[in-house]
């Protein structure tokens, strides 16, 4: 079975290749080739899962060498998957959700002139995806995370002819190289400390390395973590990433590549389970985030900037607690797969709305939608109840388990952490109703000559029915029996954390924060009409819709000061560095024109000249004896 | 007197009885290809004398690409024999070594002598009749209708009457392939000279020719005429101090061969010549010997402070001559330079390495920053090419076999660059012939773009740049030094390519960023000769660039001196 692993990153990248460089007599079936590899994958993906299942939780992760890539001295980086239980979740999440939305594509993109490339990017990013969470090391892992960091890229700016969208790309890209330099220096740091980066031999080497070390390690992977999954500090690029078309949005910008965080620091268990101080630095970063984009979820008109705000969010509480160690991992990854589910529902939702509604974002000229488009508003729907938390769904189940946990690190940080979750949950309720509300419910406040809002092509709403049945049961399928908690354990082990409160206590703090949120929302936008134009609002709603200002303060500290620096530096190099190259080429040319002189063209002047050399030579080499 | 060193008592002993000179014992076949080449010349002079004048262009290419060819197949096939390693031994009584690095370098000089008959022979470039009244009509039913580099009546003063009725009428002669193959034949000798006499014969064998050669130029006659002679003196000055320093040496040692000398100088003499009481084993004689015979092969390879001749009979001299020459000679003195200093002198290192170490630093600096300010592109390349001999002289004076490997694949990488280089020059023309000045060159790339790439290669190489044989052997040279120990010999030869990377860059830069001047040159079309000769120039860049390996396990398998 393991000779299979390769071919699920194999099968998207045929794809993209045939798709990218097929030319244009792909254009016709162009997306069917994309869909199907995709497809392929997934299916091959079952087939793995099916016979994983069969084996003991001890045994059940296999690994294939498939070549050394780069044997120098003790060097050696080889390209070797592994396919272990946590893998496998993310093979099937990304899979799954990816065939699902490549179907979705078919219908959003269908009138898209490079629709062809399209699905070629979608591919590609595919087996970039699948490549980093297969990997048997951090140096093709690496390989995989830049993979889907250009992947990103391209997406982002599909729409290049939008100048806002070239901008994003590039914005998402730049950001992301912070991320990325913190990774590629973690995995010097990784090679130069263990002498390797296979995943199981640093893992039991971690021992042997300083805390120091380990620290700086753990808070270089957070680094990386933070570009790709849009954390605080590198959490800016996200919003403007949704300048990309919608199932880029829900795929890439959803439910898998900024969970890659995640998914690194789960992997990287051991290492942050030897750092405490890291850990640390994860769960501020967790908690931080998930507040930073619940607060900016609240005050986006714009229906996909509302949703990236809470992907952040959302994130911020996996983040959370994959740093809380062995009691948070489960269900880190659990609340990954159905976050997955719902949210990916969730944009594929406000695509399809957007597909009805012309290209309209901005939530303030929607309202009433329910009626126009009821399979829409049925699937949205279920995913917000679900990412709220509404008892039985997904959101529910996983959700829970992190804020229990996090009161479960015991102690003030425990209180803190915990308050920020559950406060947390009471904002997402808040904005996620807001969202809701302004969308399906109200008046219309779109104009009905110009509009003409009608449901979506089957090949859509296919998709965003399937995902609400995630949305729906996943969580409750996970939890049956601790189900989704065994099935991880022997990869990220896992610890019963001792909650200062009990489960049935957090359990109806949230509900009661639920209620509260929604309480709010319905307060501010359904008993009273909506404003078509947004009014001027708190300090607070307004700096919210500047991102908090993510963007101003990156200006004046990064771009202003690295204008300042490099202004100094231009200086400096004009000066002092030209000034001694310069300085030498003019020295090396005035001698050279000295020089220069002894070549009179007279014979005569040449042979005294000989002579002198001679007379030197002759005396050196005696001198040489003398000496 | 040592067993080997008998025949040169021809010379220093008086003779038996008058009539009883022993016949010298001579292996033929292994010194086939320096006969095949010299045998070739001869009968070169007979087709001057005796075939028609419209077959000799022919019969006379025809038979320098034979003779070489057939000389370069001797010497692979001695190599083949094991004479370049176990069979290795002087051979002609002990005046000519056959061994590794011999014949290495022996088959160097002839793959360039090749390459070199191909420009020698290239017709198709100058008009038939230029200057004043030149009519293209009479150009007619000649060989290619066009005429060769070399002058049209070598006899006829310049400027005279005598001469434009030569260039009128389109007159070519063929004397240059003879003359050629008689320097090829001094220059197979030269590094395998093993004796002192050896070495000053085949000195002049190769370096007679050569004056006539420069002398040749069809254009800008007495700039070529002006070139030899000063070319001729100071080489005949050089041969003197040359042939001074044998005499000392034979003062020290009683004998002229190097294996004979090599003894005396590590061991001390054994038996003292009475008419040499006086001056046997005197260390003056043998340090002051040993540095004239130096002097006089320093010269030759073009090492600061005796290069003063390179940039002017570089640039007086015809194209196709001076990259020949620039090749060639150098590979030949090279070798010459090796064996004496390995074979004869390495009892003696402690002594001459610093002094060389002093010539190769100012070789490498001088060559590096006179060429920065130089305006002709010949000029420029003269000064490259001492700069060239400085980083040479690095791997020489490493001592080792490293450094002798580094020296040999060096002078094959670099002497593919140099004639592909000059060969390129030759296609750079305008009304006055070839466009020397480096200001006319500017925009050559917009007009002229693989010519341009092409001399661009060359240029790299020359700067040592990677994936170029420049780079190979720079670094094999450097990385013998340093091993050597002389790591800061090393830090100014780096120190000197970054200067020279300057000027070659530049060039670089005013072929393909500045606008082409309106009255620019035109880039000549030539003949399949030509072609083939830059084609061979460029491939042999690249290849021993992108994968030296094999010719560098060559070198190193043909490292070790027969003594």
């Amino acid at each position: 079975m393991e000779n299979l692993i390769a071919l699920l990153v194999a099968a998207p990248l045929v794809g993209a290749a045939l798709l990218l460089c097929g030319g244009k007599r792909l254009d016709r079936t162009g997306h069917l080739i994309g869909t199907l590899f995709s497809v392929a994958s997934f299916a091959l993906g079952v087939v793995l899962f099916a016979d994983m299942l069969g084996k003991g939780a001890g045994d059940r992760a296999l690994h294939q060498q498939l070549f050394t890539w780069i044997p120098v001295g003790g060097f050696r980086a080889d390209i070797a998957f592994q396919l272990d239980q946590l893998s496998m979740t993310f093979v099937l999440l990304i899979t799954g959700v990816g065939s699902l939305i490549h179907i979705y594509s078919i219908g959003y993109m269908e009138h898209d002139e490079r629709r062809r490339r399209f699905f070629g990017y979608l591919n590609l990013f595919l087996a970039a995806m699948l490549l980093l969470v297969l990997a048997d090391n951090y140096l093709l892992l690496y390989a995989g995370w830049e993979g889907v960091g250009l992947a990103s890229y391209l997406l982002i700016g599909f729409w290049q002819h939008k100048p806002s969208a070239a901008t994003a790309a590039k914005k998402a890209f730049l950001v992301n190289r912070v991320g990325d330099m913190g990774l590629s220096i973690a995995i010097m740091l990784m090679f130069t400390t263990f002498g390797t980066f296979a995943f199981g031999p640093v893992f039991a080497a971690t021992d042997r390395a300083g805390q120091g070390t380990l620290t700086a390690l753990g808070l270089l992977l957070l680094l990386g973590a933070c570009g790709k999954s849009a954390q605080v500090p590198l959490q800016s690029w996200l919003g403007d990433a949704m300048e990309g078309p919608t199932p880029v949005s829900a795929l890439i910008h959803a439910a898998t590549m900024v969970t890659a965080g995640v998914y690194l620091i789960t992997r990287s268990g051991a290492i942050f389970n030897a750092a405490p101080t890291a850990q640390l630095a994860v769960v501020v970063v967790g908690a931080v985030t998930l507040l930073f984009g619940a607060i900016v979820g609240c005050a986006k008109d714009d229906i996909k900037k509302a949703l990236a705000g809470s992907t952040m969010s959302q994130i911020g509480y996996m983040i959370l607690a994959a740093g809380l160690g062995p009691i948070g991992y489960a269900f880190a990854i659990m609340h990954l797969v159905t976050h997955g589910f719902f949210k990916a529902g969730l944009f594929l939702g406000a695509g399809s709305v957007m597909h009805g509604m012309n290209d309209e974002v901005d939530m303030r000229r929607y309202g009433g939608l329910r009626k126009y488009m009821p399979v829409t508003f049925i699937t949205f729907g279920l995913g917000y109840l679900a990412i709220i938390g509404f008892p039985g769904l997904s959101g529910f189940f996983s959700k829970d388990k992190i804020i229990e946990a996090a009161f479960a690190r015991g102690g003030t940080e425990g209180w803190i952490l915990g308050g920020a979750a559950l406060l947390g949950a009471a904002i997402t309720a808040f904005y996620m109703t807001r969202v809701m509300l302004m969308t399906f419910f109200g008046e219309k406040r779109w104009d009905p000559a110009e509009v003409h809002p009608h449901e979506s092509p089957k090949v859509m709403t296919l998709p965003m029915i399937v995902l609400a049945f995630g949305s729906v049961f996943a969580g409750g399928l996970f939890s049956i029996n601790e189900a989704f908690v065994k099935w991880l354990e022997p990869v990220t082990s896992f610890a019963h954390g001792h909650s200062p409160v009990s489960a049935t206590t957090v359990t109806a703090a949230t509900m009661v924060v639920l209620v509260i949120g929604v309480g709010i929302a319905w307060g501010m936008y359904g008993r009273k009409p909506v404003p078509a134009l947004a009014p001027r609002g708190s300090l607070l709603t307004r700096a919210a819709r500047r991102d908090l200002l993510q963007d101003d303060f990156n200006h004046v500290v990064f771009v202003r000061g690295g204008q300042e620096l490099t202004g100094t530096l231009v200086q400096l190099d004009r000066s002092v560095v030209d000034g001694a190259v310069n300085g030498t080429a003019a020295a090396m040319g005035g001698l050279s024109g000295l020089l220069r002189q002894l070549q009179t063209g007279f014979v005569r002047s040449y042979a005294v000249q000989m002579l002198g050399g001679a007379a030197v030579l002759v005396a050196a080499t005696l001198l040489m004896r003398g000496v | 007197m040592s067993p080997v060193a008998s025949v040169h008592s021809l010379w220093t002993v008086a003779a038996g009885a008058p009539g009883k000179i022993p016949a010298p014992h001579i292996e033929y076949a292994e010194l086939s290809p320096t006969l095949i080449v010299l045998g070739a010349a001869v009968i070169g002079i007979l087709i001057e004398a005796l075939v028609p004048r419209r077959h000799r262009y022919y019969s006379q290419l025809l038979l320098s690409l034979v003779a070489l060819a057939a000389a370069f197949a001797a010497v692979i096939g001695l190599a083949a024999g094991g004479f370049g390693s176990s069979k290795a031994h002087i051979a002609a009584m002990g005046a000519v070594a056959v061994d590794g690095p011999a014949l290495f370098l022996q088959g160097t000089i002839l793959l360039v002598s090749l390459i070199a008959v191909f420009t020698f022979a290239e017709r198709r470039l100058e008009p038939a009749a230029h200057g004043e009244g030149a009519s293209p009509a009479r150009t007619k039913g000649r060989a290619w209708g066009r005429v060769d580099s070399f002058a049209a009546q070598p006899a006829a003063v310049p400027g005279s009457a005598a001469e434009q009725a030569a260039v009128k009428a389109g007159f070519t002669t063929t004397e240059v392939f003879p003359i050629l193959l008689f320097a090829v034949g001094g220059m197979l000798i030269f590094p395998a000279a093993s004796d002192l006499l050896t070495l000053f014969i085949a000195l002049e064998v190769f370096s007679l020719p050569l004056y006539l050669l420069c002398a040749l130029a069809r254009r800008q006659r007495l700039l070529s005429q002006e070139a030899a002679v000063k070319y001729f003196l100071l080489g005949a000055f050089s041969s003197a101090f040359l042939l001074f320093g044998v005499a000392l040496l034979y003062g020290y040692a009683g004998t002229v061969t190097y294996a004979g000398i090599a003894e005396v100088v590590s061991d001390g003499a054994k038996q003292i010549d009475p008419a040499l009481a006086g001056t046997m084993g005197n260390d003056a004689l043998l340090l002051i010997g040993a540095a004239l015979v130096l002097m006089g092969l320093l010269f030759k390879v073009g090492a600061v402070p005796f290069h003063m001749w390179t940039p002017d009979v570089y640039q007086g001299a015809p194209t196709p001559v001076t990259g020949f020459m620039a090749a060639a000679t150098k590979v030949a003195a090279f070798g010459a330079l090796l064996r004496l200093l390995y074979v004869v002198l390495p009892g003696l290192r402690w002594d001459w390495r610093p002094v060389m170490w002093g010539v190769a630093i100012l070789t490498m600096l001088g060559g590096a920053i006179v060429a920065i300010t130089q305006t002709d592109i010949k000029r420029l390349l003269a000064y490259s090419s001492i700069a060239h001999a400085g980083f040479l002289l690095a791997g020489v004076v490493a001592t080792s076999e490293d450094g002798v490997s580094s020296v040999l694949f060096y002078l094959g990488a670099y002497s593919f660059v140099t004639l592909g280089a000059f060969a390129v020059v030759t296609l750079v023309r305008d009304a006055g012939g070839e466009a020397t000045a480096l200001s006319k060159w500017a925009g050559l790339g917009r007009r002229s773009p693989l010519v341009a790439a092409v001399f661009a290669v060359f240029l790299l190489a020359f700067a040592g740049i990677p994936l170029t044989s420049g780079f190979a052997g720079k670094f094999a040279v450097f990385k013998a030094a340093a091993q050597s120990g002389a790591g800061w010999l090393v830090v100014v030869g780096v120190l000197s390519s970054a200067i020279a990377a300057f000027f070659y860059i530049r060039v670089i830069v005013l072929m393909f960023f500045n606008e082409p001047k309106a009255d620019g040159p035109t880039v000549a079309v030539p003949s399949p000769l030509t072609t083939t000769a830059i084609a061979i120039g460029v491939t042999a860049t690249l290849v021993l660039g992108l994968a030296p390996q094999y010719f560098l396990d060559l070198a190193g398998q043909a490292s070790v001196f027969v003594r």
